[in-house]
Parts: structure tokens; sequence; C-alpha cells
């Protein structure tokens, strides 16, 4: 087999991979939120399932395998089979231009280094940008198919909800662009190798601490997690645009959502936190150590892990908003507060670069 | 791997993860429908008319003013790439793009649209009547 035909297998695999791990990350999610959930309330969680409990997803998606697929009468037959398609896609794909490692020859078994990583195309924010959104119609079209009010409502919620806080990812992550001057994550995560002053990480968390923290606000808030989730708040909605579906279609949903909240810390690791560049957010001996032996993927690893782990805390922290009160937030504070964000940034760097 | 295959190939394996979820759950579920059982969920009461009513044109208005701003981040993207050689003239032009549309901002925010809710609609009409 000539070296071509072997890069293009590896190149599949890579992408084969990150596939089944991003299966295997929502289900480790739901068990990882469980267990924690358990912790901070003072009891077990699951625990009867396998050792400690961690075979309880994997129950969990035969159960629901073997459920009953109900539709409700004068729900719309197609849509309601296609919004959860919709919705895992949208999840999947958006990952598709997250890199997760530096270039790579496997050890010596490539002549030339693969990048780790599903797709590197040059505009990957804005696909990262424009598949996320494509999730919402999935929600959307689950909450209108449904013909039941709760649904409606649900998805109605969800959709302007999404939308509105879309506007301010959108303009924090613009403020990351301007600093490394590309739309590329992997060259924006290469742009912040090295460190300043020689022990503090070249990371923007360190020169975008405001567009970092309105980038995890509206984070929680497009994937629908508490403290604004909203879409499916149970005491008010029953489940929200899920209400009517049932077995697999149902937990397609609950798995867009875990897929997508690893996208967005894949998303904030790789613009804030430096990807695989730099373990700690000061200068360790281990980081040339990580760098020459190819292992910054599990740097990645971590700081993903790291974020999602401040995601269920948060979640089980803070109380849940009130839906007006979300709103008014995300279009009075965090937006003006993005825009001015960006304005800053943009006359600092100019300020600093002419003079 | 290099370009946009790699985002086709995803998207399909997305698409197949999910039929094959749905088509293995129609295979090895039971069947057995019941009327009560296909009757959209109301809390254990019969459903009252059909879901699809009117509704508050809050969403309408979110979704409208949603799309302006929305366009007018996606004017952002070029023009935070390329700052490094637009410079002072291309930030001041920018700048002047924001002023316009803060004028928009203002007026949607004075006309009530962004406040959500009827304790804020009633206070601001407390103060109209006050003032008028």
């Amino acid at each position: 087999m000539d070296s071509i035909d072997l890069r293009l297998l590896v190149q599949l695999g890579v992408i084969g991979l990150t596939f089944f791990m991003l299966i295997n990350a929502s289900a480790l999610l739901v068990l990882a939120e469980r267990k924690f959930m358990g912790f901070m309330q003072q009891r077990y969680g699951p625990y009867l399932v396998g050792p400690h409990g961690v075979l309880q997803p994997l129950a969990d998606i035969l159960k629901l395998l073997f459920k009953e697929e109900l539709r409700p009468k004068g729900a719309d037959k197609w849509l309601f089979t296609l919004a959860p398609i919709l919705s895992v896609t949208a999840a999947f794909a958006a990952f598709a231009t997250v890199p997760w490692g530096a270039e790579t020859t496997l050890f010596g078994l490539l002549d030339e280094p693969i990048k780790l990583g599903v797709a590197d195309v040059n505009v990957g924010v804005l696909v990262v940008f424009a598949i996320t959104s494509m999730g919402v119609y999935g929600i959307v079209l689950a909450g209108w198919s449904s013909n039941s009010k709760y649904s409606l409502m649900g998805g109605l919620r969800a959709s302007a909800q999404m939308i509105s806080y879309e506007l301010s990812y959108a303009t924090a992550l613009a403020a990351v662009i301007m600093l490394a001057g590309s739309l590329s994550l992997r060259e924006v995560v290469d742009a912040q190798q090295g460190t300043w002053l020689g022990f503090l990480s070249r990371w923007y968390l360190f020169v975008q601490p405001v567009g970092f923290i309105i980038y995890i606000i509206a984070g929680v808030a497009e994937t629908n997690r508490a403290p604004f989730d909203f879409p499916e708040a149970e005491q008010e909605l029953v489940a929200g645009y899920n209400t009517e579906y049932s077995s697999v279609r149902f937990a397609l949903f609950p798995q867009a959502e875990y897929i997508n909240m690893v996208t967005m810390s894949g998303v904030a690791t790789s613009l804030y936190l430096g990807g695989w560049h730099g373990l700690l957010p000061f200068y360790t001996p281990l980081d040339p150590l990580i760098e020459a032996n190819g292992l910054g993927w599990l740097v990645f690893l971590a700081k993903v892990g790291g974020i999602l782990f401040t995601y269920i805390w948060v979640r089980w922290t803070v109380p849940r908003y009130r839906y007006d009160q979300l709103m008014q937030f995300g279009w009075k504070w965090l937006f003006p507060a993005s825009v001015i964000n960006l304005i800053v940034t943009a006359a600092l760097m100019l300020y600093v670069l002419n003079a | 791997m290099d370009g946009w295959p790699g985002v086709v190939i995803m998207i399909a394996l997305g698409v197949g993860f999910a039929a094959v979820m749905i088509g293995l759950s129609v295979l090895l579920g039971p069947k057995n429908p019941t009327p009560e059982k296909l009757a959209p969920y109301e809390c254990g009461m019969p459903a009252v008319g059909d879901a699809r009513e009117r509704h508050s044109v809050k969403f309408y208005l979110v979704a409208m003013i949603f799309l302006l701003f929305d366009i007018e981040i996606a004017f952002l993207y070029p023009w935070a790439v390329a700052l490094r050689d637009l410079g002072w003239p291309g930030f001041v032009q920018v700048v002047t793009f924001f002023l316009i549309l803060a004028v928009g901002y203002v007026y949607v925010w004075r006309k009530g649209v962004l406040d959500w809710g009827p304790v804020a609609r009633a206070t601001r009409a407390a103060a109209r009547r006050e003032a008028a």
C-alpha cells in the first residue's frame, strides 16, 4: 500500500474516531451528570448497572430501543420524524471543524503529518456558527409538528432564546477572530502557542476575559441548559418541545444537546483556552514535553472536560431564571456588552499595532 | 482532513446514525396504540382545541430584530479578519455603521420590544400616563 492510500485511510479513521467518541461523549456525559448530581445532592446517583453504575447509559438506550414509538394524532407524520434527525445531525456536523490535536505523524507512521480533526476549513468558526444555528430547526419542528400546546410553547421559546443569544455569542467570537486575524480554528489555536513574559500561557482568555464570560453564558443559553433551560422547563411546560416524543426519537434530543455541549466546550477551548497549547494558565515544565511527544490532544480533552464539568456544576448550583428575565438579559445586557467589547478590542488593537 | 469532505462525511454519519437508531426502534418496539395514547398530552385531561392557534406576537418581533442584527454580525466577520489591513479608516467606518444601528436599537428598546411580561409593560404605560 503506498503512502497516499495509507494517509486517506488514517484520515477516515480520524473522522470515524471523532464520530464514535462524540456518541460516547454524550453517553458518558449523561452518566457524569447524574453522578455529579447525586454527589451534589448527597445521594448515590446511578450505582446498580455495572461497577459504580457505569453501564447505566447503555441500559437506558437499550430500554428506549424496546419502547413503543408514539406519534400523537394530528402530528405531522414526516416532520415529526425529521425533527430529531435534524437535531442530532446538526450536533454531529457542528463538531466537524473543531480541531482536537496538533499535526502529528502518528509516531512516525506517516511521511507527512496529518491534522487531528474531522475537517480543516479556512472558515471554521463560521461553519460552527452556521451549523449550530441549524439545530434550532430541529427543536422548532419538533415543537410545531407534535400538535401539542406544551410542545409548541417549548419550541417557540427555544427558537426565540437561541436566536437571541446567538447574537451575543457571535459578536463575542468576532473579537477573538480579530485578535488571531483568521477564521480557521486551527490557526486561532496556533496563534496561542507560547507564553507571555515567560510564565503566562498565551491564552486569549487573558486578553478577552469579558468575551469569554459572554461566550460561556451565551453557550449555556444556546444549548438550552440550566439555568436557561426554558424550552424544557418541567414545572411550566411538562417537557417542552419533546413532550410528545417517546422511544429513540426522544433519546436523540438529549443526545443532540449533550453533543452540542461538547462542541461549545471544544470551541471555547480552541478560542479562549489555547486548544492543545499550554496545559495550565501558567507555564509548566510539562508543556514542552507534551508538545514534543504529540500529546496535545490530551490537553485539549482535559480542558473540554473542565468546561463540561462547569456546565454540570452551574446546572446544580443556580436556580432557573424567568423567561422574561432571560430575554431582557440577553438583549439589554449581553448584546450591548459584547458589541462594546468588540469595539474596545478593535480600538486597543489598532492603537497597539500603530504605536 | 483538509477541506470540506470531512464536513460532508460527518453530516452523512449523523443522518445515518439517527436513521438507523429510529429504524431499530421501529423494528424492536411494540405497537399497540390506543386513542388515549395518541391524544396530545394535556396533564391527563382530554385535549381542548387545536395546538396550532395564534400566539404572542413577541416571538415574531424577536425573529425580525434578530434578522437585522444577525446580518450586522455577518458584516462584522470580514472586518474582524481584515482589521490589520483596514486600520483606523476601517474602524471609523464600522463605528459609524454601529451608530446607525444603535439608533434602531434604541428605537426598538423604547418601543418596548425588548420588554417581556406584563409587569414591565404596565410600568411603562403608567410612566407614559404620568408624563402626559
